[in-house]
């Protein structure tokens, strides 16, 4: 099917997209990306065996991804409180 | 090559509409992902991620999943695209990202990781058994009640713990984006004083805008000697560029000829 190509197409851009991009909202866009692709994937097997488990899953998925975008961006919220900025290159207290 | 051929077979016994509408959008959801990762502007990524959930909306539509393309709509485009640019404009549209490569060579290597990534999974689904069972039989009684009779049978379980984890979610946000106050509220005194000690310009900055042009919050205010008043105009025009220069400035007079009459 392609839609899984599809899938695996759009979750590979969001992989790269979180390795190449600073701003910490746009990283986590990029998650969300790879998350929404797992998802097509999920509807896809689940017509493709023919009963609606992916489907369930897909939307357990959905459920998970909403709770983790309210508890990612109110951590990026606090960061950029305290640092004034939201890379995720200025978060270095762990460093040395 | 023979899975390649079988997954083609598959994918052709969808119906034309079906693949048609694949063809059209695919390629849209592709570019949007694509533009999503490369747009400088955090903006613009949540609009192009919104517009890939749209997308696969239509896709969930199209594979005989009404309720999954319906809440894509509802709770990614709507909420959490909704949330995404709420927390943009929270945190400033104006907050760009650094262009200095702070790891040597990262970014070469992102991509070819990236590349590598879906090359491997691309060959991985060739070689994977391709059925194609059509879900007529599951969605015999309706899609909803299909899936509400698995969660609610199967994966009850899950979604009782789904429901901690939501309110595990929502407590958990509710502490970060709290702020504890430590020191004391600064009264009406206090205020004036820190405005006039500071020493900066303690009166409201000159507003912009003098000529009846065009959209006049982006063009700087004159000061009595003729040239602009950079203190006029908004710091987010500023940072996205979008500040028009005066006539008067003679290194800039041509780009305003060109540029004003766009609007």
């Amino acid at each position: 099917m392609n839609y899984v190509y599809l899938s695996a197409l759009l979750f590979s851009i969001g992989g790269a997209g979180v390795l190449l991009r600073r701003n910490a909202i746009v990283v986590f866009m990029c998650v969300e990306l790879m998350l929404n692709a797992t998802n097509l994937a999920f509807v896809t097997f689940a017509r493709m065996q023919g009963n609606l488990d992916g489907q369930v899953i897909a939307f357990f998925v959905m459920v998970v991804a909403a709770a983790e975008v309210v508890v990612g961006l109110a951590i990026i919220v606090t960061i950029f409180r305290t640092r004034r900025s939201a890379s995720v290159d200025g978060a270095n207290l762990l460093k040395y | 090559m023979s899975t390649t051929a079988t997954v083609l077979a598959a994918a052709t016994d969808t119906g034309t509409g079906e693949a048609v509408t694949f063809w059209v959008l695919a390629p849209i959801a592709v570019a949007a992902s694509l533009g999503m990762v490369l747009s400088r502007k955090a903006v613009h990524s949540a609009l192009l991620l919104a517009s890939v959930m749209i997308c696969l909306a239509i896709f969930y539509l199209a594979q005989d999943a009404p309720f999954l393309g319906v809440v894509q709509v509802v709770v990614y485009t709507g909420a959490v695209m909704m949330l995404f640019l709420f927390v943009l404009m929270l945190v400033g549209v104006d907050s760009g990202d650094s262009l200095v490569e702070t790891l040597r060579g990262q970014r070469w290597a992102a991509v070819l990781a990236g590349l590598g990534f879906g090359a491997l999974l691309v060959l991985g689904i060739g070689d994977a058994l391709v059925t194609n069972a059509g879900l007529e039989e599951a969605n015999s009684d309706g899609n909803i009640q299909g899936l509400a009779a698995l969660i609610f049978s199967r994966y009850l379980l899950a979604f009782e713990v789904t429901s901690a984890l939501l309110i595990t979610a929502a407590l958990g946000a509710m502490v970060l984006a709290h702020r504890e106050r430590h020191e004391a509220r600064l009264t009406q005194r206090d205020l004036s004083v820190e405005r006039f000690r500071g020493g900066r310009h303690p009166a409201p900055l000159p507003s912009p805008g003098v000529f009846a042009r065009h959209n006049a919050v982006d063009t700087p205010a004159l000061l009595p000697d003729g040239s602009p008043a950079d203190s006029s105009v908004s710091r987010v025009l500023v940072a996205r560029g979008d500040v028009r220069r005066v006539p008067g400035d003679s290194e800039t007079s041509s780009e305003l000829e060109v540029r004003g009459d766009d609007s």
